[in-house]
């Protein structure tokens, strides 16, 4: 999958097949998440894909009882919320992902600083079938 | 970036809005019209609208609000100013600051000597959801929204990263509701003008007229905390810590600072203006801070020759409760982390050393977006020339400031204002 662009269509080709990519800059060494075609540190345009590990800690989260249309369509509401969060990943840069695997109706045990790991999600109601980004608790944690 | 100058400086000598609330009978049009002629009343030695040169106007998104795009010049028509050049801009809710600073810009360029800078959305005719996700478009739509994302939720994730990192609880965010809520009580054009207590009082009544079990909350924090009373939108913001969907419209009179006196006995000399910019949420350095608010406030302040404690009070940019705090330490009022410890002392009460949002902010005088920054202004206007009635701050007010911010953080405006 090497031709893929540095954007979105690349980063979410990436996701289907269960990998979490960035882009490293070949000239300066910049990594962005997600993927840019320019680099934003020394203007060039030479990018490659890079594999990230895809642990990460919580930098804030929160548990939405008032959702997206996206999200009441796969049957979250005020009783059952869900949560979104910023992930710092262990390579530096950090990116915006829905949070699983955590109790969104008690977030007082949700911690900000805990441990993540990449997961790939499909939403049910989701007529492509797309793969979305999210983070769970590390196995590990 | 050196400090800079502007070529030419702008007075304000005119500013007024619309009632802010919900008006099923008025398009966005109409409400500025109303904003229009509170403004025109507002100019001590009257405004002949044909001495207006140019219009800027700050709009959200009048398209998925309204179904009408290119608003600006419909505007321009229903007060009467066409030809004139009329520009629409945008940065969420940012919109209205930056119309403010475009129009300042154009007095400075010297093309201009004399610009309307209005504000207007139209918003409370949609279904909650649908305009929760018109707002939504706000956010960095491939990068963001799949996250799942609400606006009160990114705020919500700047609170538990606060909340985190510097330990205040929930108290804070409740103070900057009742605080709010009160100076809004004293607001004839807020959307909400009742204090906590008297949104207590009104839920008891309707109980009891209905027959339901009446609550015996002991007072303002306690109502607060009720689950019933005050759901979690997003945790940790509740209801009571978002600002409202409105309708509303504000308006401002700039003019060159050398014709000032020609239009008021009493102007506001805009000295300091400043503007920046930022990437999605998880570009940046921690949450707990906005770096466009801190940038854009650095400009201001250089531009002013002012520091934050020479500011005798703001209207900063309380979206959320979460918003006001942050913002409050932004600007340079309080240090990084105590801006909940402030608000809960009292500090930024009418009396307090630092006044924060006179008006009710946009938690309790509401939040029409691209109208918001322009508003702020007409605060502003009233408390520095002693109109602000119930809620005018008894001491004297020469240096004010306005902070609007787009987005979560992608955009902010500031903005200080001298009265001579």
């Amino acid at each position: 999958m090497a031709g893929l662009p540095f954007n979105h269509i690349g980063f979410n080709a990436h996701l289907s097949q269960e990998r979490l990519m960035g882009v490293l800059c070949t000239n300066c060494g910049a990594l962005f998440v997600p993927p840019r075609e320019l680099c934003t540190t020394c203007y060039s345009t030479q990018m490659k894909w890079q594999a990230l590990s895809g642990e990460g800690r919580l930098v804030g989260f929160t548990a939405i009882h008032v959702g997206l249309p996206a999200m009441a369509q796969e049957g979250y509401d005020m009783e059952h919320p869900y949560c979104s969060g910023v992930v710092k990943l262990s390579e530096g840069p950090a990116i915006s992902a829905q949070i699983v695997g955590v109790d969104g109706a008690h977030p007082e045990t949700i911690q900000v600083g805990m441990p993540l790991q990449a997961v790939f999600i499909q939403r049910s109601s989701d007529a492509e079938r797309r793969i979305y980004l999210a983070f769970a608790p590390h196995a590990d944690g | 970036m050196p400090e800079r100058k502007l070529g030419r400086n702008a007075a304000v000598v005119g500013a007024g809005m619309s009632r802010f609330g919900a008006f099923p009978e008025k398009a966005g049009r109409d409400l500025f019209v109303e904003a229009f002629l509170d403004m025109r009343a507002s100019v001590d030695r009257g405004l002949d609208p044909k001495a207006i040169e140019a219009l800027y106007m700050g709009n959200f998104s009048s398209e998925l609000f309204e179904h009408q795009g290119q608003s600006a010049p419909i505007m321009a028509d229903w007060v009467g100013l066409t030809p004139r050049p009329a520009t629409r801009v945008e940065d969420a809710c940012a919109s209205g600051g930056v119309a403010l600073r475009q129009g300042i810009l154009a007095i400075a360029s010297g093309l201009h000597d004399v610009v309307l800078v209005g504000g207007v959305e139209k918003m409370t005719h949609l279904p909650i959801a649908q305009a929760t996700d018109i707002l939504a478009t706000a956010a960095d739509d491939l990068y963001e929204t799949p996250a799942g994302f609400t606006f009160p939720g990114f705020y919500a994730a700047m609170a538990t990263a606060y909340l985190s990192k510097f330990g205040p609880n929930l108290d804070a965010f409740m103070a900057v509701t009742i605080k709010n809520h009160q100076n809004g009580a004293a607001n004839e054009k807020a959307h909400f003008q009742m204090t906590i207590e008297q949104v207590m009082q009104k839920a008891r009544d309707r109980a009891a007229s209905q027959g339901l079990v009446v609550s015996d909350w002991k007072d303002a924090c306690d109502f607060l905390q009720d689950p019933a009373a005050n759901p979690t939108i997003a945790y940790p913001l509740r209801l009571f810590d978002c600002s409202p969907i409105s309708d509303g419209a504000a308006a401002v009179l700039l003019v060159a600072e050398e014709l000032a006196g020609a239009f008021s006995d009493a102007p506001l000399y805009v000295i300091g203006s400043g503007q920046a910019s930022d990437g999605a949420i998880h570009t940046r350095n921690g949450l707990t801070a906005l770096n466009a608010a801190r940038c854009a406030a650095k400009e201001a302040y250089d531009m002013a020759g002012v520091q934050p404690r020479d500011i005798k009070m703001a209207e900063v940019h309380d979206c959320f409760t979460i918003a006001e705090i942050i913002a409050s330490e932004d600007l340079g009022f309080f240090d990084a982390g105590l801006g909940a410890a402030a608000v809960m002392s009292g500090s930024t009460l009418l009396e307090g050393s630092i006044p924060i949002n006179t008006s009710g902010g946009l938690k309790a005088k509401g939040h029409p977006v691209g109208a918001s920054g322009v508003a702020q202004v007409v605060e502003i206007w009233k408390q520095m020339r002693g109109e602000a009635g119930q809620r005018q701050i008894t001491r004297d007010v020469g240096l004010a400031l306005a902070h609007n911010v787009g987005g979560t953080g992608q955009t902010c405006a500031v903005h200080i204002f001298e009265r001579r």
